[in-house]
């Protein structure tokens, strides 16, 4: 990681307010990165992970609201920013693509009016220079520009994929947050897209936070790895070392519970079991019920992160104190 | 252990009598309005044969006609043209109420999306009484309910009866897929036709519907249509694997032969484009832009053509036929040859 870095998430915890009471949904995550560097973050449904990047976009509206921690981009705070201050950041130094583009794009508007509008919010006016820029930026993701006339619909699901991140583009961010870009789309345009991805970020130079809950997408283009499960990161580390070695049962559980397409055919069992409800979770160790390693004490004391081989892991096997094996 | 080694077993002799068989089938949609009045080819001319106790998995991206010829082989789509033959007997000429039920009963279909699928205002035991009472009219109500808990029990939905009291909302994704495969088997079927039924679920909990298909197919002796379009689902768990390009079968064999020797160059780039975490790390390979074609209106040649870096001039005039390259093994490629290897892809 070279110099300082752009994004310093700390400690930050997000709930969604009940009449029940509060259910915390991200609870003390902490992480930081660095200039073009590109992060991933794998989990499954009700994890959090997209909670959290709504978090760090600021993106969340009621019921759900910080509740703690704090959020640093380029050493600015942006908890509390109203939205007029936000909106100075957004698409220029951050931007962020939705995981369905079908419904994140204006179906009555043109892609090019739509680059248009996102310009002219940053007072860019000139219109040649409008033209200009928009036809680079979807030339840059591979769609022919003749296509900045057409609408929405007369796209197919990658192309339109491909122009919210032209989209996302063109003020040449320092960070793109993306949600399941690609968890719409086919193998082959979704291979296809990581790859146009990974290259525009070595050209620009962006850093990317990149989720979803297919951890094998990932394997080839993050170079961090942060696995979350009930709202908390169960582990943390180079994406390298992460899948040749998982150590949370979980990220070991997640990675074997895909089938291999090449190699020997293995029976496989999954991870059985649901994730806890956020509302009642359960005394200790989250992961606990749906644990093949599970020790008496890991229902008892919930464990932290211990940092293991410059990797941080959620669980008790790691705290040092292995007494009952 | 034994679900994994037994698949093996049924996919080493061909069928002898197809359980299920289609012949030229065919479905056109009318697209358009009245002044540019096209055809959506949706499925052009498909054959395929389904054996009993077998897994045969249809791959392909969207748009290929995978979910078109599972609802033809449901019956909820009348073809444009071709046959389809179940346990010998046409289906055209089966019309009555009492006819239909008796094959949707024998070959019932599992949804994609175990949240739309299940009524949310009833117990889950709603549904599948209802289904009993409607495909098994002979049976008194109180072995309704000992036959629902059974079905229940054999897709893993412990104990029966107290998982029948539930409501939908009470379950996770997971447990309402089972719901939908004891739905399915409750009708004492000898053909399920599963559309993408894990591809809405996350992934710690994908295998082990997988493994409840294998299972099925072991103790219950049902066959599977299992619609996907990841190859290395397809790869567990299927004997037998066709890749749909198109409207039209590409490929066809036996699952393990089809993946270690891919003859059409489609299936090529699809296992190419398979994310495989324990692969070494491979940046390079190059962005592959092309889409499938909407196929309308379409002339003759390989639909394939634009894709297709072997193109050669035969392609884009004659539209290629299913050929038997190796034994049991068919690709529908001008260019393939049995022995050689051709690798334009990955």
């Amino acid at each position: 990681m070279a110099g300082e870095p752009i994004l310093d998430v700390q400690d930050l915890s997000v709930d969604y307010l009940a009449d029940r009471g509060a259910v915390r949904a991200v609870a003390d995550v902490s992480f930081t990165l660095g200039p073009g560097e590109f992060l991933g973050i794998v989990g499954e449904s009700g994890c959090g992970k997209s909670t959290l990047l709504f978090a760090i976009a600021q993106l969340l509206a009621p019921p759900a609201e910080i509740a703690d921690g704090r959020v640093a981009f380029h050493g600015q705070s942006l908890v509390g920013l109203t939205d007029r201050q936000l909106a100075a950041v957004r698409w220029k130094d951050l931007s962020v693509v939705m995981q369905s583009a079908m419904n994140a794009l204006n179906p009555t508007k043109s892609i090019g009016s739509q680059f248009k509008d996102a310009m002219r919010a940053h007072r860019v006016s000139d219109r040649s220079e409008i033209a200009d820029r928009s036809a680079e930026v979807l030339r840059m993701v591979g769609i022919d520009p003749v296509h900045l006339k057409s609408y929405p619909h007369q796209l197919s699901g990658g192309m339109r994929q491909r122009s919210m991140i032209a989209m996302a583009m063109l003020f040449t961010p320092d960070l793109v947050i993306m949600d399941e870009p690609t968890s719409a789309l086919d193998v082959v345009a979704q291979r296809s897209l990581m790859v146009q991805i990974k290259e525009l970020q070595q050209r620009l130079g962006f850093a990317i936070i990149f989720v979803t809950h297919d951890m094998s997408l990932v394997s080839h283009f993050s170079d961090r790895l942060m696995v979350m499960y009930a709202g908390q990161v169960a582990e943390a580390g180079a994406t390298r070392k992460v899948f040749d070695a998982p150590r949370h049962p979980y990220s070991a559980g997640l990675l074997d519970a895909f089938p291999s397409i090449r190699g020997p055919k293995v029976p496989l069992t999954g991870i059985p079991g649901r994730p806890p409800d956020l509302a009642r979770p359960p005394a200790g160790c989250r992961f606990a019920p749906r644990c093949p390693q599970v020790m008496d004490r890991c229902r008892v004391d919930a464990p932290e992160l211990y940092a293991v081989d410059g990797v941080d892991v959620r669980c008790l096997l790691y705290d040092g104190s292995s007494d009952d094996e | 252990m034994s679900e994994i080694q037994s698949r093996e077993a049924p996919a080493a002799q061909p069928p002898q009598q197809a359980l299920l068989r289609a012949e030229g089938l065919t479905k056109h949609f009318k697209v358009g309005g009245t002044l540019s009045r096209r055809t959506l080819h949706a499925v052009d001319d498909v054959s395929l044969a389904i054996g009993e106790r077998e897994i045969v998995a249809l791959a392909g991206e969207s748009g290929s006609g995978k979910s078109t010829i599972a609802r033809l082989l449901a019956t909820l789509y009348r073809p444009t043209s071709g046959q389809i033959f179940f346990r010998g007997q046409p289906m055209a000429g089966r019309r009555s109420r009492a006819q239909t039920l008796d094959y949707t009963g024998q070959v019932p279909m599992v949804f994609q999306d175990p949240f739309s699928s299940i009524n949310p205002a009833f117990r889950i035991s709603h549904g599948i009484l209802r289904s009993l009472k409607l495909h098994r009219p002979d049976l008194p109500a109180r072995q309704r309910q000992e036959e629902a808990e059974r079905v229940f029990e054999a897709v893993g939905l412990t104990p029966g009866h107290e998982m029948l009291q539930r409501f939908p909302h009470e379950l996770s994704g997971g447990q309402r897929q089972r719901v939908g495969f004891a739905q399915a088997l409750a009708t004492r079927p000898k053909l399920i036709l599963a559309d993408e039924p894990v591809s809405m679920l996350d992934v710690s909990i994908r295998v082990g519907l997988l493994n409840l298909m294998a299972q099925l197919r072991d103790t219950e002796g049902v066959s599977f249509l299992y619609i996907t379009h990841d190859l290395a689902s397809a790869r567990y768990v299927a004997d037998r694997l066709m890749v749909m390009y198109a409207g039209q079968i590409a490929e066809a064999g036996p699952t393990e032969e089809v993946l270690a020797r891919p003859k059409h160059p489609y299936t090529q780039l699809l296992l190419a484009a398979v994310p495989d975490p324990r692969a070494p790390l491979d940046v390079s390979a190059q962005a592959e832009v092309g889409e499938p074609p909407k196929v309308i209106d379409p002339q003759p040649g390989c639909r394939f053509r634009w894709r297709c870096p072997l193109a050669v001039d035969e392609c884009q005039t004659v539209t290629p036929a299913l050929r038997e390259l190796l034994p049991r093994h068919q690709a529908a490629c001008h260019v393939a040859r049995a022995d050689e290897e051709v690798r334009p892809f990955g």
